[in-house]
């Protein structure tokens, strides 16, 4: 598919480093589906939707960069959705997200909402300014937060807090986030048997987006990111390079 | 139905191969597709230093095909030998390979054959990174001189994987003198697309490669003239999607198909092509050797 041209009808600061940028169209996709933005003249990187017309993006290299440059009437092109996405499912679900990794579930606890369907999260950042989207994960269900730095909420990384939960009252886990802490949440889930039931919104590099060049490839299964993923079963991610290492753009793997 | 093929100096369970550039980064995905019935599985090419590939958009579908411009992204030899090893077991591995000149070709075939590829395929004609690729494969010397020196390196079969310009036959005969196992033809065609609305190329590197079904009536043709006239084999690449794309390349005179683009609709589109020509041959009570040229009139 070619790339659509999107312009930028508005853009929101939602924390210090996170923005918020609303297009021109409807990206039609799944909560966890992500559409591929082309920067003009920079490159093209995945980003997931946080609202049927936006994209949430923190500012953390030369192409976020650029595209924080951008400015209310600017454009950029977009192609997809691509990807699975999540698989809604049960009447109460939990959700675990850290820092801009709340941005696809956001979309997810509103669907869940319409569908009546039990919704806690465990929100995480570094520190409470960077907090994304509270109002709409507290409108949709119940929320706890947890900051590095203690000013909002537990006090610690945001997986503390599932000591206290048990996991095996929920039908369905959801998590995305920094892989240190996805991971941690692996580690748990599994414990408690629920790995199968919980999904991870991964991320890797991503170059094609059409599962042609397998770039995004993860081991040993070598299934890959863009369109087998980016979201998988925790059952999937045992025993794999999940919270050990990724690839980068030259193909060499780098250790998280 | 048996399609045990010889092709190059290799024995292939069926003449499917996953084509250079496509799944072919990691051992894991290498072996993926070899458990979807590849015959034999090329892996991503590398060259002598780390380098990341031009940036996005790297790949483009259009209604004629796809356009990439990855730009041999890659993390050298010195990283990549230890994917080639695990990358081993299940069917031949086929290590393609670049440089910006001999020498350096030689250096990545002696750094990769510590992991004992089944084969080596010289990268002659990518045609979207300057000074490597198809620089080189369009003058029959370096051709044929390049070919020589890894020739020389290695002990495995080597198979020279040739741009699709005018003196393709010039080119390959070049190759077959320098010692070449077989020619690999067509790597995918010089080309753009430029998005109306902005008017950038849409590639990130402006410029890229055409592949898919667009550009198999260039890669029989190539086939045809390229079986003609070598005594080595050749194998068919460009636009294979169905069992028929590759029962047209054989009879064109390909002992073995190359698949990469097609993979987009289907990851078993190996399983699916040996199923098609298996069937194909059985009805007319032939084998591939008995097809092999059939169109050369």
């Amino acid at each position: 598919m070619m790339p659509i041209n999107a312009k930028i009808t508005k853009i929101v600061d939602e924390t210090p480093s996170i923005k918020t940028f609303f297009l021109d169209l409807t990206l039609d996709n799944k909560p966890g589906q992500f559409v591929m933005v082309w920067i003009r003249e920079v490159d093209e990187i995945p980003m997931s939707p946080s609202y049927s017309n936006a994209i949430t993006v923190q500012k953390v290299g030369d192409a976020t960069s650029a595209l924080f440059k951008l400015k209310k009437g600017d454009s950029v092109g977009i192609r997809g959705p691509i990807g699975n996405g999540f698989t809604l499912s049960g009447k109460s679900i939990l959700l675990i997200a850290g820092g801009v990794g709340a941005a696809p579930l956001a979309p997810l606890v509103e669907v869940a909402g319409g569908k009546k369907i039990k919704v806690k999260t465990l929100l995480g950042a570094k520190t409470a300014s960077e907090l994304l989207f509270v109002k709409r994960f507290r409108s949709a269900g119940d929320l706890q937060t947890a900051t590095d730095d203690g000013s909002d909420g537990h006090k610690g990384p945001v997986t503390e807090l599932l000591d206290e939960l048990d996991l095996r009252g929920y039908d369905q886990i959801y998590s995305c986030g920094p892989e240190k802490m996805m991971s941690r949440v692996l580690e748990m889930v599994k414990g408690a048997n629920m790995a199968s039931k919980t999904q991870f919104s991964l991320q890797r590099y991503i170059k094609c987006g059409m599962g042609i060049c397998g770039t995004c490839s993860i081991d040993p299964s070598g299934l890959r990111v863009c369109v087998d993923g980016p979201v998988f079963s925790g059952e999937t991610l045992i025993d794999s390079e999940f919270g050990r290492y990724a690839r980068d753009a030259s193909g060499r793997k780098v250790r998280l | 139905m048996d399609l045990r093929t010889d092709v190059g100096g290799l024995r292939l369970k069926n003449p499917t191969i996953l084509a250079a550039g496509v799944l072919g980064t990691s051992a894991a995905s290498l072996k993926r597709v070899a458990q979807h019935g590849a015959g034999a599985v090329t892996t991503k090419s590398t060259g002598v230093s780390p380098r990341e590939g031009h940036p996005g958009p790297v790949l483009i579908k259009t209604e004629h095909g796809f356009l990439n411009a990855m730009g041999l992204p890659n993390p050298s030899y010195h990283e990549f030998v230890r994917e080639l090893e695990a990358a081993k077991g299940d069917v031949p591995v086929i290590a393609s390979i670049f440089g910006s000149n001999a020498k350096e070709f030689e250096e990545v075939a002696l750094g990769l054959n510590k992991a004992s590829p089944d084969a080596f395929e010289l990268n002659l004609s990518c045609p979207h990174a300057e000074g490597y690729g198809m620089t080189l494969g369009t003058d029959p010397q370096k051709v044929k001189e390049i070919t020589e020196i890894v020739k020389n390196a290695v002990d495995v079969p080597v198979w020279v994987k040739l741009p699709p310009l005018m003196n393709i036959v010039e080119v390959g005969l070049a190759a077959q003198e320098g010692g070449a196992d077989a020619v690999v033809a067509i790597n995918t065609i010089p080309a753009m697309v430029i998005d109306v609305e902005s008017g950038y190329p849409v590639l990130g590197n402006k410029v890229g490669g055409l592949s898919g079904a667009a550009i198999k009536p260039v890669a029989l043709r190539c086939v045809y003239e390229l079986y003609a006239a070598l005594n080595i084999d050749v194998i068919g690449v460009g636009g294979v999607s169905s069992w028929k794309d590759a029962i047209e390349f054989i009879m064109a005179g390909a002992s073995a198909v190359e698949i990469g683009s097609a993979i987009y609709d289907n990851i078993n589109v190996f399983r699916n092509i040996s199923k098609g020509i298996a069937q194909f041959l059985e009805k007319r009570q032939r084998t591939l050797d008995d097809m092999r040229g059939v169109a050369q009139k």
